[in-house]
């Protein structure tokens, strides 16, 4: 039986398997009062989630436990813990090749120490969703919230979704296994949120009714086959693909790094339709526009408004998606910004390196302010960025 | 535990690969008496392979691949080397992934296949060379036993990384001079079969490939104990002749030449009790139907 044709059918906890655009779109939402760590438990609940493999790492450590309670309280079927993040990664890649939804959550050294598993995730066309709760990855050890493990993330072939709040980490959760486990997609997912700033801050968030879950994952509408032997095995290899100096060893890894990229281009029709667009615009006209993701985001929210009070202003463009990324939306967006600010809440800049790289006329891109380390990011220190650099163009105007 | 998965539609048959439909017409799936004897007579034990002449390796992966009790619902998990070159060959599902996670992707494949099939019996066999399950893999080698995870893990020991050509392993002999080991290897081989006893495992074994119903009697127990009670290890000599300074035709000789009592090689095993009642049970109930099969044999032909 197709896990489609499960539809209107319970499990064993009672809930009833729900059609995702039923459970997104239609269904009325409760409001809620709970923490990111929180809302990632109730993601999972209603994400018929088959198996989930923990690790203890800051400020991830919460959210793995819950979902330990959803495991003994039965929502969960497979739970365990791993020796290290290598080690739970590849559990859920073996997971995944048999055939189950998996889930997991990791952050700062720990997606580093797991990084080998990624783009083997993504080659292997697994579509394990992690959830990264980015905090520091350098020395001397930081626990702070800070976005630079993202930027490794960035090729890996994951899809990346860049939650801005409780409610986006919610929603993307869910959402995020109906893309990634698309037959034209398959690919693995990060749901990214700033560690602390949403996962142990607590928000009021829209929930989905609890008794109603998605349908479970079909592993036999996978572009490649279930590793469980209910299909044909495929041994007509007469070379293995790493084997020697050989044009079709060099053609089959180019082609197929290429179809992964194509799998994520292929997952912007589905992503579309379920986040309502990869980016939120909010001012769109203004001259001035904030190009962020993450909590950034909800700092450039802020600097909107103090930058009313002091009479400018200024827009917004929210990025939704770092993979696929919304390059026409974002041409399309700042076409008539005269500047256009990135901050970060890292020291390299990732984002705004991406934005310079897809916008026409890239000087009017201004990277940053970049915060790092676990520091916070007040709206006075993006309008203060904004306006020095206001201040500067006026000033080059007034030379010429 | 038949070839119905794998029949080809009679409207495809001219146009499948002859390698599929000697798969489906000839392959050993099925067959309760398989064995090492069935080598040779069918494709799907690797009538051709892409390792060395006459490297041992290749006669071990057929002994273990027709010793195999479920062959049909068994998956195989490689690991970066000589062994992933062997696995495209193969007819049954078989996942390499990265060097050395070869215990940590079967603990994550064998949970997801005892849920999903609660009612069938889905075996899983690990089969790696030393290097990555001593060195780069030994963590996830040992959690997984830690964890008594339900598959069998077998190590190709061929003292040395072989497909990178030649390097010291942890497996190598002390003083053995390899490349990374210049003035020879300065510590012991590392006693992997006795930490496995330790680890956990129900059923161990450290062998050679010379005698080649040896290697199905163990790799049966391995996959038997491991299905029912817990992990197991079999680790086998499988020398790698190009580096150890060998022809083509010595790889037996060496193989012998190094399990004569008190060698590195000799034959050891460790049982745990219950392991042992669990052999002893199935060899029981093997001896009946063997039994009964030759008394039907005997009453047809009177």
């Amino acid at each position: 039986m197709t896990t489609t044709a499960l539809i209107g059918t319970k499990n064993k906890k009672g809930q009833v398997y729900t059609d995702p655009n039923e459970i997104f779109f239609e269904a009325p939402r409760d409001a809620s009062f709970l923490t990111g760590s929180e809302i990632i438990k109730e993601a999972i609940k209603r994400s018929s989630c088959e198996m989930s493999v923990a690790y203890p790492i800051t400020p991830q450590s919460e959210a793995a436990s819950l979902i330990g309670e959803l495991f003994a309280e039965g929502y969960v079927d497979i739970y365990s813990r791993g020796a290290s993040e290598f080690d739970v990664m590849s559990i859920c890649a073996g997971g995944s090749f048999g055939g189950s939804r998996c889930f997991t959550t990791t952050a700062g050294p720990g997606t580093l120490r797991a990084m080998e598993n990624f783009p083997m995730w993504a080659g292997s066309r697994l579509p394990i969703q992690v959830c990264i709760t980015c905090r520091g990855i350098n020395s001397p050890l930081s626990i702070q919230p800070d976005t630079l493990e993202l930027y490794y993330m960035l090729e890996t072939g994951c899809l990346i979704w860049h939650a801005e709040t409780a409610q986006d980490l919610f929603d993307f959760i869910m959402k995020g296994f109906v893309v990634a486990e698309q037959p034209d997609v398959h690919l693995p997912i990060a749901v990214a949120c700033d560690g602390f700033f949403v996962t142990h801050t607590k928000d009021v968030v829209m929930m989905t009714p609890d008794d109603m879950c998605l349908p479970r994952y079909d592993p036999y509408r996978s572009p490649v086959p279930c590793m469980d032997m209910e299909c044909p095995p495929v041994r007509m290899m007469r070379d293995p693909f790493v084997m020697k100096n050989n044009y079709i060893s060099y053609a089959t890894h180019a082609s197929w790094q290429q179809e992964v990229r194509a799998a994520i281009e292929r997952s912007r029709k589905h992503t579309e339709v379920l986040l309502d667009g990869l980016i939120e615009i909010e001012n769109g006209d203004a001259e001035v526009l904030i190009v962020s993701s993450g909590t950034a985001v909800s700092q450039g929210r802020e600097t909107i408004t103090l930058m009313k009070d002091e009479g400018f202003d200024v827009g917004l463009v929210k990025i939704k998606t770092l993979r696929p990324f919304p390059t026409e939306e974002i041409k399309a967006a700042t076409r008539n910004a005269k500047r256009i600010f990135v901050p970060e809440f890292n020291v390299a800049g990732w984002l705004a390196r991406e934005v310079k790289a897809v916008v026409e006329d890239n000087q009017r891109v201004v990277a940053g302010p970049h915060v790092g380390g676990g520091m916070t990011m007040p709206p006075e220190v993006v309008m203060e960025r904004i306006l020095r650099t206001l201040k500067a163009d006026k000033e080059e105007l007034s030379h010429v | 535990m038949s070839k119905e998965r794998i029949k080809i539609a009679p409207e495809f048959r001219n146009i499948m690969p002859p390698e599929y439909r000697d798969l489906v017409d000839d392959a050993t799936w099925g067959k309760v008496d398989r064995g090492w004897k069935d080598v040779g007579a069918s494709k799907e034990l690797i009538e051709e392979h892409s390792l060395c002449a006459g490297c041992p390796e290749s006669m071990a992966f057929r002994y273990i691949l027709s010793s195999l009790p479920n062959p049909e619902d068994t998956v195989m998990v490689g690991s970066t080397g000589c062994t992933s070159l062997v696995f495209p060959h193969v007819a049954v599902h078989n996942i390499h992934s990265l060097f050395g996670n070869q215990n940590a992707i079967a603990s994550g494949l064998k949970r997801s296949l005892a849920s999903r099939f609660p009612d069938q019996v889905k075996d899983v066999v690990v089969l790696a060379g030393d290097g990555a399950t001593v060195d780069i893999g030994l963590d996830y080698t040992l959690q997984s036993w830690f964890r008594q995870e339900k598959f069998t893990t077998i190590c190709f020991d061929n003292e040395l990384y072989a497909n990178t050509g030649g390097q010291e392993s942890g497996l190598m002999q002390k003083g053995f001079v390899a490349k990374m080991a210049p003035v020879g290897k300065q510590f012991e081989k590392v006693r992997l079969p006795e930490i496995a006893r330790e680890s956990g495992c129900h059923y161990v074994v450290s062998c050679t490939v010379s005698k080649p119903s040896l290697v199905e009697k163990v790799v049966k127990n391995a996959v038997y104990v491991a299905r029912e009670i817990g992990p197991t290890y079999l680790q086998v000599y499988t020398p790698c002749i190009l580096e150890i300074g060998k022809q083509s035709m010595e790889g037996l000789q060496e193989m012998r030449d190094s399990e004569k009592p008190g060698l590195r090689f000799a034959y050891k095993e460790y049982v745990s009790p219950e392991a042992k009642e669990l052999i002893t049970e199935i060899a029981t109930k093997e001896k009946e139907r063997k039994a009964v099969a030759k008394a039907a044999l005997a009453q047809s032909s009177a």
